[in-house]
């Protein structure tokens, strides 16, 4: 099992989050916060990586909803979520955010299309 | 599982935990632990700790209206060819029919941010039972077809 970690990069063009492990209802708060801190230093375009990602509950879910809309207000920015394992898909699907956000296969895209 | 019924005492993994949402990854690992004990395969054991997750934040965050001092007693058993998660607490009682299906076809700006609980519970299980008793309080039963 991964130790549940938030990693950011400030990358040229956008802002990298890397997470990794288990994001159950009681680490999601975590990342709302390392996101908000991302969002109050003007950082709207980000690619959140969510490769190492190994559990999400529907709290997290709230998360991304939350700041995807504060990003894109203004048309100021964008959530692009990067490298999703299917078992994440699964539950993401489930709630039918697939169509609600762009999905790279890799990092790199996700980073490059901004 | 039918109405009222109890578990065969012998056989039931326990644990009893307060109601804060730290002790979430120790509820977690102990669905976890059972249901892989159960022979569930690794698709139906995510979704016995993702439901454990949801039912577990909602008796913390409603039933217990945020309060860490109340206690969440979990249960777990097979019966037959069902694997069975029981959590029970002494919150406020609930009423499952109060909650309704979120709008997943919204597109996000319209999307409200809770009701998913509830619906994930009802759509990784295949039985989700509530049951109240004022002396007793709140018991969830879930189970899952093994």
């Amino acid at each position: 099992m991964t130790e549940f970690s938030i990693e950011t990069q400030e990358l040229k063009r956008c802002v990298l989050v890397i997470l990794h492990g288990r994001i159950d209802s009681s680490k999601a708060p975590q990342v709302e916060a390392a996101l908000k801190e991302l969002i109050a230093a003007d950082h709207y375009r980000m690619v959140i990586d969510m490769s190492g990602v190994e559990f999400v509950s529907s709290a997290f879910l709230r998360v991304l909803i939350s700041t995807s809309k504060a990003v894109r207000r203004f048309n100021r920015g964008d959530v692009y979520l990067a490298a999703m394992p299917q078992r994440i898909r699964d539950v993401f699907d489930l709630a039918g955010l697939a169509p609600l956000f762009k999905l790279f296969d890799t990092q790199v895209e996700a980073v490059g299309s901004w | 599982m039918e109405a009222g019924k109890y578990p065969p005492p012998t056989t039931v993994d326990e644990l009893v935990v307060s109601s804060a949402l730290d002790v979430l990854p120790q509820v977690i690992g102990f669905v976890r632990q059972a249901s892989l004990h159960a022979g569930l395969p690794e698709s139906a054991v995510f979704a016995c700790e993702l439901a454990t997750d949801e039912a577990c934040t909602n008796i913390i965050e409603h039933a217990y209206a945020g309060r860490s001092d109340g206690t969440i007693r979990v249960a777990c058993w097979s019966d037959g060819d069902e694997f069975v998660v029981q959590l029970h607490d002494q919150g406020v009682a609930f009423d499952p029919g109060a909650v309704r299906e979120p709008p997943l076809t919204q597109d996000l700006a319209a999307r409200p941010l809770g009701g998913l609980g509830i619906y994930f519970m009802r759509s990784l299980m295949d039985e989700v039972r509530f049951d109240f008793d004022p002396m007793v309080g709140n018991t969830l039963t879930m189970t899952k077809r093994i």
